[in-house]
């Protein structure tokens, strides 16, 4: 695989469209376990990073990360806005100068995206939240020598859909302990979207 | 939905205008902000309090900015906590030197873009201290989860650390004041109606004719308990009873009460119910120090209503009764 800010921006435009086109979706699971403005948030968030990038001119794929991070942290807000704002913010970290991106060095941009997300939530695998989605992604990326776009999707997919057996034991919907059970969790369904979004940009690009 | 607004995108925007309209010799709006200041921010050699939440919850948190309380309130969108960058923009706006103190509601949310606020804050020298709210006894305190949410009990802790800055107090004075409120403050909701966000356009959810929700939260997410609606006694039997059970109170003891609307109920109603707490209280032989009924913390058009009750000593009740001009809570 390799990413070149075309492809990071068009990660970032198809996963606005399927935020933007599902944000009634995104608000109703949130409304069932948590607060109800997930997808509002999110749909924000990602309109304002889309409009960004479209206005301004980059020379390294780590540019767009920050500036997609740092949109994303001032638009979103919630417990959403500082989790992705840090985990975009990992990945452009990580990747600071270099033009086009390999496997490798996406693969250690995801990993420190994960380990971000942990430290700000103060949150593990298994408490139903983003990071359900996250980690099996890294642990799918460490198995793989070569991406395979479609795989990318079908893991992220399950792992999403494995949160709604999960009591949540974090963030707002553990409140409801037992009765979050049986609910998707609504900021895996969007972290859902990103990759499975980021999994169509390499399939056309392959 | 039928709600009065021009476009549900712009209420919050829309409230802070109206907000800075109707109070321009007390307040300001930080130009491309949400943050609603003290018209004379920074107030020299004074610790600066700032809080925040999302918004929906009014008059918190915009209503207790003003001489006594809060130097500044960070406006989030509708239920959801604001970003970093805006309060680190009260920070800097309420900074004279002294330091900033935070209160926090604990969410994860607001305590995820406070710190990084605080980051921001501390890596440009401004010395940040804050509390974290967590008064609602309808949810468990454990280390291994989210712990227990901050809900209308932080009005006591705007009002009594807000005093102590008023005062002169240091931030690390304001801060002890501050945990000696958390300790001691409990509160549990409940309610009759959901609310609807004006951009979500539906309520967050249903309630039947003959329902409650016990151990509600601020922000229409649900509560811990649904059941079949009791009378006023019964209910502030429950309440009281509930957030007694989670108090270390003994005979004797000094109690500040606050009976909070979320938003529809009426004062008839809310003092009906002080009516049954103050009753209870008396019985147990606790002495209720002052009570403040009415709409300090809401959500929304949400009908229902919290009991709160902070222990007060000697010190709590003299920072209760330093003056304050804040909008919504005059003294
Ligand atoms: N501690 C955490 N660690 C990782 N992810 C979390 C944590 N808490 C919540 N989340 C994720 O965030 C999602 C909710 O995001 P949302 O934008 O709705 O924020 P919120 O919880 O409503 O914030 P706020 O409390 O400020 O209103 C959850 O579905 C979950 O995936
Ligand atoms: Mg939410």
């Amino acid at each position: 695989m390799e990413l070149q800010i075309k492809q990071v921006i068009s990660w970032m435009e198809k996963t606005n469209e399927k935020i933007q086109s599902n944000k009634e979706y995104l608000t109703s699971l949130d409304q069932a376990i948590g607060d109800g403005d997930h997808g509002l948030n999110m749909a924000r968030g990602f309109q304002e990073v889309v409009n960004k990038l479209s206005s301004s001119n980059y020379t390294y794929v780590s540019d767009v990360l920050k500036d997609v991070s740092m949109t994303l942290l001032s638009k979103v807000g919630g417990a959403s806005g500082p989790l992705y704002g840090t985990a975009f913010l990992k990945m452009s970290t990580a990747l600071k100068g270099i033009e086009t991106v390999d496997y490798p060095q996406f693969k250690k941009a995801v990993v420190e995206a994960v380990n971000g997300v942990k430290e700000r939530g103060k949150a593990n695998k298994g408490e139903k939240t983003m990071i359900d989605v996250w980690e099996p992604i890294v642990d799918f990326l460490q198995k793989q020598d070569n991406l395979e776009a479609k795989e990318l999707e079908s893991t992220a997919e399950k792992a999403m859909e494995a949160t709604q057996d999960l009591k949540a034991t974090k963030g707002r919907a553990a409140y409801l302990k037992e009765r979050s059970i049986g609910h998707l969790d609504p900021g895996s369904v969007s972290s859902y979207y990103i990759f499975a979004a980021l999994s169509e940009v390499l399939e056309e690009g392959a | 939905m039928k709600k009065i607004v021009n476009d549900p995108e712009l209420v919050v925007e829309e409230m802070l205008q109206g907000f800075v309209a109707a109070h321009p010799n007390d307040v300001k709006q930080l130009p491309n902000t949400t943050v609603i200041a003290r018209k004379d921010a920074p107030v020299s050699n004074k610790v600066g309090l700032v809080s925040d939440g999302g918004s929906g919850h009014e008059p918190a948190h915009a209503g207790y900015v003003g001489e006594g309380m809060l130097d500044a309130a960070v406006a989030g969108e509708v239920f959801t906590s604001p970003t970093p960058d805006q309060v680190f923009e009260a920070i800097k706006a309420v900074d004279s030197g002294q330091g900033v103190f935070l209160v926090i509601k604990n969410y994860t949310g607001d305590v995820m873009n406070f710190e990084m606020a605080k980051e921001m804050a501390e890596a440009e020298g401004i010395r940040v201290q804050q509390v974290v709210v967590n008064d609602d006894v309808a949810v468990e305190d454990s280390s291994f989860t989210t712990g227990r949410r901050g809900i209308a009990g932080t009005v006591f802790v705007h009002k009594i650390a807000g005093a102590k800055a008023a005062q002169g107090g240091s931030l690390e004075e304001v801060k002890a004041v501050a945990d000696k409120v958390v300790a001691n403050v409990r509160s549990i909701g409940m309610a009759l109606t959901p609310c609807t966000v004006p951009a979500a356009g539906k309520p967050s959810f249903v309630l039947e004719d003959k329902e409650m929700e016990l151990g509600i939260g601020i922000h229409g997410e649900p509560g811990i308990e649904r059941k079949a609606i009791t009378t006023a006694d019964q209910l502030a039997t429950e309440l009281t009873q509930k957030v007694l059970d989670d108090m270390n109170l003994s005979s004797g003891d000094e109690v500040a009460v606050m009976i909070n609307g979320l938003g529809a109920t009426p004062e008839m109603e809310l003092y009906i119910v002080n009516r049954k707490v103050s009753e209870i209280l008396s019985d147990k032989g606790f002495k209720v120090y002052e009570t403040f009924v009415g709409n300090y913390m809401t959500s929304l058009e949400m009908a229902g209503c919290s009991v709160t009750l902070l222990k007060v000593d000697q010190e709590l009740k003299d920072l209760l009764e330093v003056q304050s001009k804040a909008l919504a809570f005059r003294r």
